[in-house]
């Protein structure tokens, strides 16, 4: 089975209907994205008929929640008064153009998704499973945390997103945690691509898969079944992401992030390993 | 010290998960006296001593079980125990760390040595340093003669090894002024080096030292069970975490010196549910997760 993991698209509509056709060319038989519809980019509502044409299964994020109930920010919960003046101009702006309708479609999305294929339990989450805004960075997570997460939560692998950068630990009992990046901006890393996730599992993780390159099929020590995980770098039209971006008046800080693949703001919350890696 | 008392609607929080493990690991002893010091640190008060890299590391095999996402080192002040450097690197082994200093002793060679063991580590290796306010007129009547220009070099050597500390300021001024004065700290680091700057403000603790330097809180600065009604527990840093010291596991970092604190010499005796009987306890709930890093606070929702 061959499984594409949508981040945040941050009404990158551009990037979305980008990654979904190229989850197709590699064999996707099943979309899902984990949340955080809005923030950041341009024209809320061009995200959702892609979602719902292409079949990709949603679940609500914090953003998304904020929206769906009319709340008054985004619950991202920034303390630093430049990125919450940052943070609020975008919300207003994904809520003053999300229509009726599609905010009653946020509403009502699952705060988490189940299932088992191959013998692999999922969890799809936004944040973490027991808190939607909980932040998991790779470096200000331990291991062990993670191992009492799949526990308590009864699962082989989770995943996530929320952060904005992707990342994955194996866990000790061989299961998995996933953050499988964001389609909505760069990662911080002075590139402008975005990034999004494939797992697979059964035939199609084994090391004699067809397009499968032994190295990157990792088998846990109580896990038997294959699993592997692709993080998939995203080209697309960024340029005219950014044109948008301007003709609606979003502010330059965060079009320069698209166009540099560098963040400009809310950097309050990254972890020093992360904010390392930025430029600001 | 503040009075406090367990009455009838004394509201208790329970240890919902230990996310935080906290190492009182310099005990009480500091090489500065700073007259708002809610645990009334000094270089002669040992009422809590050294932890050895002994007892944290069996803590740190304890703290599995318990799925302890990252772990924090404060005193005093910690680089004074002569066995910080092992102890930072076992631990970035096992997870995130956070220490909590004043800046004023860091050697250049310790900080090389950290700064391999954080590159070594999948882990982040945070530094906190605390200095309040962005000049010495504002900090120096507070932590001592000298010791904002000290701990300005502390933050130049730290940027200089690659770390982009965390400035911890206790609010000695007006809350309206946060910005202007965050403002002004921007300035003044960035004249130091660091033109990253994070920085953090703590509320004043009024208790210890700065109990005497203000006058302390009111009798009805106290949490009842009516004050709980919607309120996240979360923000609370006791519903998920506790502190290793060398007379057994506390509460909190903040109620050291309450005689209830202590709560047994193990982790599972530690996680019973603690009421919410002291003042102090009031500046916790009114700002919630003081402790915690920006990158890890809990929030609502």
């Amino acid at each position: 089975m061959r499984l594409a993991f949508f981040g945040g698209v941050y009404n990158n509509y551009i990037a979305l209907e980008a990654a979904i056709a190229d989850a197709r060319c590699r064999g996707a038989e099943a979309m899902y994205c984990l949340g955080d519809l809005g923030a950041f980019g341009p024209h809320p509502d061009r995200v959702f008929p892609l979602l719902r044409e292409a079949g990709v299964v949603c679940i609500r994020g914090n953003y998304d929640d904020s929206i769906g109930n009319d709340l008054q920010d985004c619950q991202c919960g920034y303390t630093d008064p430049r990125d919450n003046y940052f943070a609020q101009l975008s919300y207003d702006y994904t809520y003053r153009n999300t229509s009726a309708e599609n905010r009653g479609w946020l509403r009502e999305l699952p705060q988490e998704i189940r299932f088992e294929t191959d013998g692999v339990r999922f969890l799809l989450c936004h944040g973490s499973p027991r808190r939607t805004n909980e932040f998991l960075w790779e470096s200000t997570t331990s291991t062990h945390f993670l191992d009492k997460l799949a526990d308590d939560s009864e699962a082989d692998v989770i995943l996530g997103t929320h952060t904005g950068i992707r990342w994955q630990r194996i866990l000790t009992a061989g299961g998995r945690f996933i953050n499988v990046g964001v389609l909505g901006r760069p990662e911080n890393d002075g590139n402008t691509n975005v990034w999004y996730t494939i797992v697979r599992t059964g035939p199609d993780a084994s090391p004699e898969a067809p397009d499968r390159h032994p190295a990157e099929t990792k088998v846990g020590p109580t896990v038997k079944q294959p699993l592997s995980v692709d993080f998939i770098p995203l080209e697309y039209d960024h340029e005219r992401l950014a044109r948008e971006m301007r003709d609606e008046k979003i502010p330059e800080e965060f079009v320069e992030t698209i166009l540099t693949g560098w963040w400009t703001t809310c950097l309050e919350v990254l972890p020093g390993k992360e904010r390392r890696c930025g430029r600001f | 010290m503040s009075v406090s008392a367990v009455v009838s609607d004394t509201p208790k929080v329970e240890l919902k998960s230990l996310d935080e493990l906290w190492f009182q690991v310099a005990g009480t002893l500091c090489n500065l006296e700073c007259t708002h010091c809610f645990i009334s640190c000094s270089p002669k008060n040992d009422k809590f001593g050294y932890l050895s890299l002994e007892t944290v590391e069996r803590m740190l095999h304890e703290s599995k079980e318990w799925g302890v996402r990252e772990y924090y080192f404060t005193g005093g002040e910690p680089f004074l125990n002569r066995e910080i450097l092992p102890i930072l690197e076992r631990t970035l082994e096992f997870g995130p760390a956070t220490v909590l200093t004043n800046g004023t002793v860091l050697k250049p060679e310790w900080l090389g040595r950290l700064r391999d063991a954080e590159h070594a580590s999948v882990y982040s290796l945070e530094f906190r340093v605390s200095i309040d306010g962005p000049t010495p007129e504002l900090n120096d009547p507070i932590r001592g003669p000298g010791t904002f220009e000290r701990a300005m070099q502390g933050v130049g050597l730290l940027v200089a090894h690659g770390f982009l500390p965390i400035i911890t300021m206790t609010r000695i001024w007006d809350e309206a002024d946060d910005e202007a004065i965050l403002d002004q700290f921007r300035k003044t680091l960035a004249e130091h080096g660091c033109d990253r700057p994070r920085l953090k403000v703590l509320p004043r603790l009024l208790i210890g030292a700065e109990e005497k330097r203000t006058g302390g809180y009111g009798p009805h600065d106290r949490i009842t069970a009516e004050m709980m009604d919607d309120y996240d527990t979360q923000q609370l840093i006791c519903s998920h975490s506790r502190l290793v010291t060398d007379r057994g596991v506390c509460v909190c970092p903040i109620l050291l010196d309450a005689p209830d604190a202590l709560l047994g010499d193990t982790l599972e005796e530690a996680s019973v549910a603690y009421p919410l009987s002291h003042s102090a306890c009031y500046t916790c709930y009114q700002y919630g997760a003081i402790c915690t890093n920006p990158s890890t606070k809990h929030f609502e929702g």
